[in-house]
């Protein structure tokens, strides 16, 4: 743990210092202060928000997290030529990159709230929100991590991260509407449910918007996951998704990497 | 001393390491050379573990390194190519490297003043040049007063005044009984600073011995030419070449 800790703490210094986790605070910061000034309604500064954040937080973490590992190769030759398991070495940087990037997001997101006394008017909304981005944050630099150490071709490596991003945010959406389809006339509310929670990015959607009463406009579909997703039991297994999502990669990468080649 | 007993790594399909059988002794200035794609970085990093052997062990100090880690205290290594965490500074790296090393021994001010590093410390690794960032790789092997350095390619990178006061650092080290394994292409280097080599081919040792005995043996003044005339023999028998006074 003490070593984890010291390699943690040089991590963070290291990162914090990167221009790029500079100008993603600055991103969201610009982007909801652009919300406030121009809007004013907190529910509709909330709904883009959160397609901004499902977008922006998975494609930059999966591609800063990968570019990160693929760049610390030599130092990670380095370190581990000293008297450092590899367990610790590995949290020691997904941690390093993950908290920074995290922390990054929650400032920006979290002044504009801030500056114009908007976080107390929909408290639940504003924490739900943060959490979604700090635990997609998590899951898709684990997703990074995964990549880099299973692919050593940086550029291989650096299109499969933006395959999956693709393939989560964009492409999956559309297998859904395909099975719905073409199994409307069977009953898929459940397999709905089961189908959003095997994708973070639409189970953390999916999660705000049920604070929002768009169920409402979703017909039946909604109503279920109204049911589900916003009764205390759906959420804390929604929860429970979002988590294994980092522990399983998280999981797998560290178990690659301690039988690596360097 | 390190002992390597039937030692192989695959890469895929590729046999990188085929049984390797080798001590290296300990006091001694030990160069390991081959052509590109021998097995010499291989061979080295997996006494490190930064490689998991396919098979075969390795033993430092009699103690078999398989998932250890602690060995490495006993160990300064300078890698090929010296790459940081860039927005970092020499000085964050170092105080990094002294509270995972479980040393008190930390001696730097002479390296610092002989490479001129002093200056270039506080700077982020960024702003520093490829070859300022081998000296301070260079630091970091020596500074600890490790029990073994491992020098990979070592002065490559290095300017002519840097170069040689990296080689008088390894004939200091060497008097003071520290077991050095050095690779490097450069054999005028290898030939003023080995005691013993081992030549790879292919993954295997076709020499180990003393310098001396292989430039008697090959009847050369020049460890070059007698290198060069070892990889030729080689590559025609695709046989085994022995050191008159001590083989593999």
């Amino acid at each position: 743990m003490k070593l984890v800790k010291k390699i943690l703490l040089y991590e963070i210094h290291n990162t914090i210092r990167s221009k790029w986790v500079i100008l993603y605070t600055f991103f969201f910061f610009l982007v909801g202060y652009g919300l406030f000034t121009f809007s004013g309604d907190v529910n509709k500064a909330y709904i883009s928000l959160m397609n901004i954040i499902i977008i922006v937080i998975p494609l930059v973490s999966i591609i800063f997290g990968s570019i990160y590992f693929y760049n610390s190769r030599e130092f990670i030759e380095m370190m581990l030529s000293q008297p450092i398991d590899r367990k610790s070495l590995f949290i020691g940087i997904f941690l390093g990159t993950a908290i920074p990037l995290s922390a990054g997001f929650a400032l920006g997101f979290s002044i504009p709230f801030i500056l114009f006394g908007k976080v107390t008017e929909q408290i639940d909304g504003f924490i739900l929100l943060l959490l979604i981005g700090v635990l997609l944050t998590f899951i898709f630099i684990a997703l990074s991590f995964l990549i880099s150490v299973k692919q050593d071709d940086k550029s291989k490596g650096l299109g499969l991260a933006i395959l999956i991003w693709l393939v989560l945010a964009v492409v999956y959406d559309g297998f859904v509407l395909l099975i719905i389809y073409n199994f409307q006339d069977y009953p898929l509310e459940n397999a709905m449910i089961i189908l959003s929670a095997l994708n973070p990015i639409d189970l953390g959607r999916i999660l705000f918007l049920m604070k929002f009463d768009i169920a409402a406009l979703m017909g039946y579909t909604g109503a279920v996951f109204q049911r589900f997703f916003g009764s205390s039991l759906g959420v804390i297994i929604s929860v429970i998704c979002l988590l294994v999502w980092i522990i399983v990669p998280f999981y797998l990468s560290s178990r690659f990497f301690k039988k690596k080649d360097f | 001393m390190i002992t390597v007993s039937s030692l192989v790594k695959n890469f895929g399909k590729n046999r990188v390491l085929k049984n390797i059988d080798l001590k290296i002794e300990a006091g001694k200035v030990t160069a390991i050379v081959g052509p590109n794609g021998s097995g010499k970085t291989t061979l080295i990093k997996t006494i490190l573990g930064l490689v998991r052997p396919t098979d075969g062990i390795i033993e430092v100090d009699g103690k078999i390194v398989k998932d250890d880690y602690l060995y490495r205290n006993k160990i300064g290594y300078m890698p090929q190519i010296a790459r940081y965490p860039e927005n970092l500074t020499g000085n964050e790296i170092i105080t990094l490297i002294k509270s995972i090393r479980n040393s008190d021994e930390f001696s730097d001010r002479e390296i610092l003043t002989s490479l001129k590093l002093e200056p270039e410390m506080e700077k982020p690794f960024k702003n520093l040049s490829g070859g300022t960032k081998q000296k301070i790789s260079a630091l970091i092997a020596f500074a600890f007063n490790a029990k073994i350095i491992i020098l990979d390619e070592p002065t490559a990178g290095l300017d002519p005044i840097s170069s040689s006061y990296f080689k008088d650092l390894v004939i200091r080290q060497k008097e003071q009984k520290k077991t050095i394994i050095l690779t490097s292409h450069l054999m005028n280097e290898v030939q003023e600073l080995a005691d013993e080599i081992v030549f790879l081919l292919e993954g295997e040792i076709k020499f180990k011995g003393s310098v001396q005995s292989l430039l008697e043996d090959k009847k050369e003044t020049k460890l070059e030419r007698a290198i060069a005339e070892l990889m030729s023999q080689s590559n025609s028998d695709k046989g085994v070449s022995h050191s008159g006074l001590s083989g593999i």
